[in-house]
């Protein structure tokens, strides 16, 4: 997988809110070795859109969020986000954009400060901006619209609400300053399952209200399906397949994308579990496998994949991946079964 | 090395563990935390029982106060637990201490605090095998690079040698595995062990508990949050919700005729893949009673779409279900008479009696129509 390559951006649209071209991201790792976090990914998300990043920890997911944020230094590559290259913004002209690009976080306990107060915490956008006039009203009319009672909710502190309820308080944070891209990094990753509904509800709530444009990025396929307008799975650093979710589902085409698939556990007992699960960790992102990244556990690489590293291209409508050998035309394996060929040879 | 209990007055033909009554209660400023509130359960020879619940259900401090590793002060616990038909459940810590590694083992949630960070990976497995099986230093040795072998690790030789830092988290969650099997436990306890990994490394892990408790013969109590991860590989299921047993059955019963509208919640949260995108997902309202101060009546009204006046008064009893084994604590069970009058009820007025104490919006349960 791991391919870089262009195909998948919607040139021809107008209504492409942000543009990631080519980005990538190296952390310095001592003696002259670097960390290849991000290696050449490209999306773009259209107004109104929902994006779904999905991968495993250290795939670089986290990263491309932070580094559209500019939460971290960008090596190379361009973010456009609204028609501003932003990728060289520093300063002032970068904290003003941050007006329009807000960030939830994955642990909502440790992203509130915890002697403060909620109401300052959510007006504390506000006040930067100088927006503090009448900005009682505005935070009163966002904590209720994440669902929490304003007059109780203001004087406490964070210890005294549950992991679901401090994640209600991110999203009322973010949204405060009416923003037009919220990147949700991991949202729901550190709650229960019945929480972890609620809060999906309620961004798919926010996104109408607001008109917010998400990139919703999780290690949960099936999360990332129930939110997105399209989805891009990555593996070390680089994009294997960007599809519309159900396509995705029904015709995953990266050998990735299909053991992704079937390591989500079901609830149901008559579904015997995935026996031939993906093999092996991660490889290091100090020293990436050359030409396809994925080719070490990969259970269809050939010689082709060691040598010449594949390219995002089209293999169906809206549908990209980056592979030489992907599963197309095969049908979908049943969920929780095993993929098609999947531990064949092994 | 005393072998007190393995000599005591244990039988074979008594059930593995049993269960009865079990309450673990924690004196607090706020009061009396009821975590685990008249708990009974038996589980037989390799058999795996998953325990199902939200946070603050009292699943951890269940498996805590089986194993004997809660907190010494300000606890009360009550209740027996038989262990091979031995009364475990006065034993000092010293006489745990002979339980812990031959008989019982636990796998915690989190590896990356569960490993000594200080120790050689090597060194933390063969400590049980010198302490409790008094085997020679070598013989230790060999038996941990194949123990760790057996878990899935590769280069097993070159690993004992390593620090934990060195591994990723899946690898770290294999070597307490390998840690907890060492001294080849009877009673393994799996305490949401996959809950800090990702999906993938998720299915490599459970598919290894699955195969070495077939291989060892060895009963499992697996803990989790996810009804997903118990639904192919537990026996049975046990669900929990404010420190009690609401429901429990076979893994088939459970799934194919659910009577606790809780249960049947929990499931419908999940999101599921055959879902078309921007599904609307039916998610339980408002979140668990503080064991402090637990509401009368039903712990579960509140948020219960079923809910009616008699479960604000009366607590439910567990009663028996058709299936053999199946037990749910509900006045107006899923899938009855009862609940479908119930629900149409609470659907035709719009709200349950519960109202005033938590806001319940009332849903159609995911395939009923409408």
């Amino acid at each position: 997988m791991a391919g870089s390559g262009r195909a998948h951006l919607r040139d021809d649209r107008d209504d492409i809110v942000l543009r990631v071209e080519d980005l990538v991201v190296e952390f310095p790792a001592g003696r002259g070795r670097k960390v290849h976090a991000v290696s050449g990914v490209s999306f773009d998300v259209a107004a109104g859109e929902t994006l779904g990043i999905v991968g495993e920890s250290g795939c670089g997911k986290s990263t491309t969020g932070k580094a559209i944020m500019r939460l971290v230094p960008i090596a190379g590559g361009t973010v456009t986000f609204q028609d501003t290259e932003i990728s060289s913004l520093s300063g002032r002209k970068l904290r003003e954009l941050r007006q329009d690009l807000q960030m939830i976080f994955q642990d909502p306990v440790s992203s509130i400060n915890p002697r403060r107060p909620i109401g300052d915490v959510v007006a504390e956008p506000l006040e930067i901006w100088g927006k503090s006039d009448g900005a009682e009203a505005v935070v009163d009319k966002v904590l209720t619209d994440v669902g929490l009672d304003p007059e109780i909710a203001r004087p406490k502190r964070r210890h005294e609400f549950s992991g679901g309820q401090c994640q209600r308080i991110c999203i009322a944070r973010a949204l405060v300053l009416d923003p037009d891209v919220i990147i949700c990094d991991e949202p729901v990753s550190a709650l229960d399952v019945s929480v972890q509904a609620q809060i999906l509800n309620l961004l798919e709530d926010m996104k109408e209200r607001y008109g917010l444009t998400l990139l919703f990025i999780a290690h949960d396929l099936a999360v990332v399906k129930n939110v997105s307008d399209r989805v891009a799975v990555m593996y070390l650093g680089k994009i294997c397949e960007i599809a519309s979710p159900d396509d995705l589902y029904h015709r995953p085409s990266h050998p990735y994308t299909a053991a992704l698939l079937s390591a989500i556990p079901l609830p149901d007992p008559t579904v015997v579990p995935d026996t031939v699960a993906l093999p092996g960790d991660l490889p290091s992102p100090l020293d990436p496998p050359s030409g396809c990244r994925f080719r070490t556990r990969c259970p269809r690489a050939g010689d082709r994949c060691t040598t010449e590293e594949p390219t995002v291209r089209e293999i169906g409508p809206d549908h990209f991946v980056a592979c030489h050998f992907p599963l197309v035309g095969e049908p979908a394996p049943p969920a929780g079964a095993t993929p098609v060929e999947v531990g064949s040879g092994r | 090395m005393a072998r007190r209990i393995v000599a005591g007055e244990r039988s074979v033909e008594a059930p593995l563990l049993e269960v009865e009554d079990l309450s673990t209660h924690f004196r607090t400023p706020r009061g009396r935390v009821r975590a685990v509130d008249g708990v009974s359960f038996t589980l037989e020879r390799g058999r795996t029982l998953g325990i199902v619940g939200e946070s603050g259900s009292g699943k951890t401090v269940l498996s805590r106060s089986i194993m004997g590793l809660l907190p010494r002060t300000n606890v009360e616990r009550t209740g027996t637990i038989r262990y091979e038909g031995t009364d475990i459940s006065e034993y000092s810590q010293a006489e745990m201490r002979e339980v812990w590694g031959p008989e019982m083992a636990m796998i915690f949630q989190d590896p990356m605090t569960s490993l000594n960070p200080v120790m050689k990976i090597g060194k933390q497995i063969t400590e049980s095998l010198r302490f409790h099986l008094d085997m020679p230093k070598g013989e230790a040795n060999d038996l941990a690079v194949s123990l760790l072998r057996s878990v899935g690790i590769p280069e097993p030789a070159k690993r004992v040698k390593e620090y934990p830092h060195q591994l990723s988290g899946g690898m770290r969650q294999r070597v307490v595995i390998a840690i907890a099997l060492a001294c080849g436990p009877k009673l393994l306890f799996a305490d949401e062990p996959t809950t800090a990994l990702d999906v993938t490394v998720q299915a490599q892990i459970l598919n290894l508990l699955d195969a070495q408790q077939r291989e060892r013969f060895m009963a499992m109590v697996l803990v989790t949050h996810d009804l997903g991860v118990v639904a192919g590989r537990a026996h049975d299921i046990a669900v929990m919700y404010a420190g009690k047993i609401v429901e429990k059955a076979s893994a088939k019963t459970l799934f194919a005729s659910m009577r606790m509208p809780y249960t049947e919640a929990l499931l419908e949260s999940i999101p599921k893949l055959e879902y078309a995108s921007h599904t609307r997902l039916a998610s339980i309202p408002g979140r668990p009673p503080d064991l402090a101060n637990p509401p009368k009546g039903c712990n579960f009204a509140p948020r219960c779409r079923y809910a009616q006046e008699r479960c604000l008064e009366e607590e439910p009893e567990l009663q028996a279900g058709a299936d053999t084994g199946h037990v749910f604590a509900c006045h107006y069970p899923v899938g009855t008479e009862a609940g479908a009058e119930a629900l149409a009820r609470n659907l035709a007025r719009g709200f349950t009696p519960a109202q005033d104490e938590a806001e319940v919006s009332i849903t159609q349960p995911a395939g009923s129509g409408a």
